[in-house]
């Protein structure tokens, strides 16, 4: 393990340095059954129960392809403008390692089913967003492995374990590879392009449908591939980071990358062509096994499978299924509902836009549907630990609520007690409203009731508001606001308020 | 002219995992040779319009849909593995001494 632990700080670096990126994302797709055999996929489910003859790898089983997996890939070839093969293969990659029980692993080598497409993401600047288009060198399709727990030693981590444990579950999903090309001239944007590309990545496959992509649960990876250019000496040696977890730990990786090899190069070192594992606390990287070359893999055509030709009459009508693309659906959503790109961002990681739109196409305001989705609801949904859409708040429901707000039923606070008996499973509005007796008191007697034991209980407010200092009321109309239980119109108490002293505004 | 040599065929065993003794390394580069040098044959009999063949028959797409089915119970799934922990397969440690 390295014991180089130098870095040279980002912004000195960049005054030496230009940083090269490339990135290879891995997606677990999202198919009921596994890449080669018709093993379930689920998430969590009890070690070693999801396998099969062909995905523990015993002689003489035989894989057959999911067409879905197929479908899945060449529609996320589209999405990401690349041209989809006329004719390609698997290939088998071999190696010793528990975690694939054939000792070796199928994949595509030199014939990828998609190629040469591209990805424009924004990132801000100080002269605003910048758009940067990422090239895409090829998107091809490869089985998952087992997974490994390191058993023995203090840490539980594959270096000084006694012996390890394979779940083979996992081995076997269908999983697509995404790589760039080298990304050249971000110059100190490289750490945010990288973040900007795996999310737009993300945000693609989601609209996409074809993956969950939770990096937390490993359905998407990034590894992160970065070399120093010195000008004028031409690019240096790449290094590859993994166990890159989060978003946010893929700028942070590439930034603490540029960071260590500056440092390296400065101390006229080389830096060594490795593999580096990134750790989330410290938000650094350590020395991994050193890169095997690429020979040693000894990829030959998979035999037990038959090439894959997709006509183009197939690939057109994967075209057509197409969604929209995620940035031209931001762009039209911000234009539409008035908000900027943070606050469709925010939409967007709560996974609440297509609840808005629902919201909206029900006649709700757009402020309104944001401010419910995003506001009261996405905490709850946080705090239980689901998705918005899997509340029991339903979108015809914000509807009916918002209504009533309109019509002068229901005021804001009213409006929330609802919706917490709503979430609290007490029926929809209307049960609610009835049980919990939750309407605005518009009932003008018993207000001017309510306001008389005010104005009694704070005489020298009273005088006050007479004198003319108006802004006063608010302690009478808070006063009231709370014998009604919230249950009066802020507004309409005031407006009696003043009538009963006899003071206009 | 051989067209393996023991050194490859020394690399091929290492990454292989096998533990070829210095007669047996003799032994098996001299019959990859002949093996190779038969192949090396095919080669020139191969023009260039004879594209290189992965599969025996000439069928293109083959699918089936993705329907999940039930995998094998867990006691078949153990039925021959030296060695078992918690629903797990236990293999020996991964990385020896040197590398650990």
């Amino acid at each position: 393990m390295s014991t180089n632990h130098e870095t040279v700080p980002f912004d000195e670096a960049m005054t030496r340095y230009e940083p090269i990126i490339g990135l290879e994302v891995h997606v677990e797709l999202g198919t009921k059954s596994k890449m080669f055999c018709s093993c379930a996929t689920t998430f969590g489910a009890a070690p070693n129960t999801q396998v099969c003859p062909v995905c523990l790898g015993l002689p003489g089983s035989m894989p057959v392809l999911n067409r879905v997996a197929v479908e899945s890939t060449i529609r996320i070839g589209l999405a990401l403008n690349c041209e989809i093969a006329t004719w390609c293969r698997f290939a088998r990659k071999n190696y010793f390692y528990p975690d694939m029980p054939k000792d070796y692993q199928v994949s595509q080598y030199d014939e990828p089913l998609c190629t040469n497409g591209w990805l424009d993401v924004t990132v801000a600047t100080d002269d605003g967003p910048q758009v940067v288009r990422v090239e895409i060198e090829r998107v091809h399709m490869e089985e998952d492995t087992g997974k490994l727990t390191h058993a023995g030693g203090a840490t539980g981590r594959i270096h000084g374990a006694d012996y390890s444990l394979v779940d083979y579950n996992r081995a076997g999903i269908p999983l697509i590879e995404i790589v760039t090309k080298t990304v050249v001239g971000t110059g100190a944007l490289a750490p945010a392009v990288a973040r900007a590309y795996v999310t737009e990545l993300r945000d693609v496959m989601r609209a996409l449908g074809v993956s969950d992509v939770r990096m937390e649960e490993g359905s998407l990876r990034c590894d992160a591939n970065l070399s120093l250019n010195k000008p004028g000496a031409g690019w240096g040696t790449r290094s590859e980071t993994k166990n890159v977890n989060s978003l946010r730990s893929v700028e942070r990786a590439v930034h603490s990358e540029i960071e260590r090899q500056a440092a390296v190069l400065d101390g006229g070192g080389r830096v060594i062509q490795e593999t580096r594992h990134f750790h989330e606390d410290t938000g650094r990287s350590t020395s991994g096994r050193s890169k095997e070359q690429a020979e040693d893999y000894r990829y030959f055509p998979e035999p037990d499978l038959v090439p894959i030709a997709p006509s183009r009459t197939w690939v057109e009508e994967l075209r057509a299924t197409l969604p929209e693309v995620p940035s031209v659906k931001r762009a039209r959503l911000q234009s539409a509902w008035g908000i900027n790109e943070f606050e469709l961002a925010t939409l967007v990681n709560a996974g609440a836009v297509e609840l808005v739109e629902a919201s909206i196409a029900a006649g709700v305001d757009a402020s309104a549907a944001r401010k419910w989705w995003t506001g009261e609801l996405l905490r709850v949904a946080n705090e239980r630990g689901v998705e918005l859409a899997d509340l029991p708040v339903t979108v015809s429901q914000i509807a009916r609520v918002e209504a009533l707000i309109a019509d002068g039923s229901l005021n804001d606070k009213l409006a929330r007690q609802v919706f917490e008996g709503v979430l609290a499973g007490e029926g929809d509005v209307d049960m609610v409203i009835a049980q919990r007796g939750l309407a605005v008191v518009s009932d003008d007697g018993a207000l001017l009731v309510a306001i008389d034991e005010a104005l009694a209980a704070q005489p020298d407010v009273a005088e006050k508001i007479k004198s003319g200092k108006i802004q006063a009321a608010g302690a009478i109309v808070g006063a009231v606001m709370k014998t009604t239980k919230g249950q009066a119109d802020a507004a309409k108490v005031r407006e009696l308020l003043l009538e009963r002293l006899g003071v206009s505004e | 002219m051989t067209a393996i040599t023991r050194e490859e065929v020394a690399h091929l065993a290492k990454l292989a995992r096998l533990d070829l003794t210095a007669t047996e390394l003799d032994h098996y580069a001299e019959q990859l040779d002949v093996i190779l040098q038969s192949v090396a044959r095919i080669s020139e009999v191969a023009a260039d319009d004879i594209p290189p063949t992965s599969h025996p028959v000439p069928v293109e797409n083959v699918f089936r849909d993705d329907i999940a089915k039930p995998g094998l119970d867990r006691a078949e799934v153990f039925a021959a593995a030296p060695a078992t922990e918690a629903d797990r397969f236990r293999v020996p440690r991964i990385l020896d001494g040197e590398e650990a």
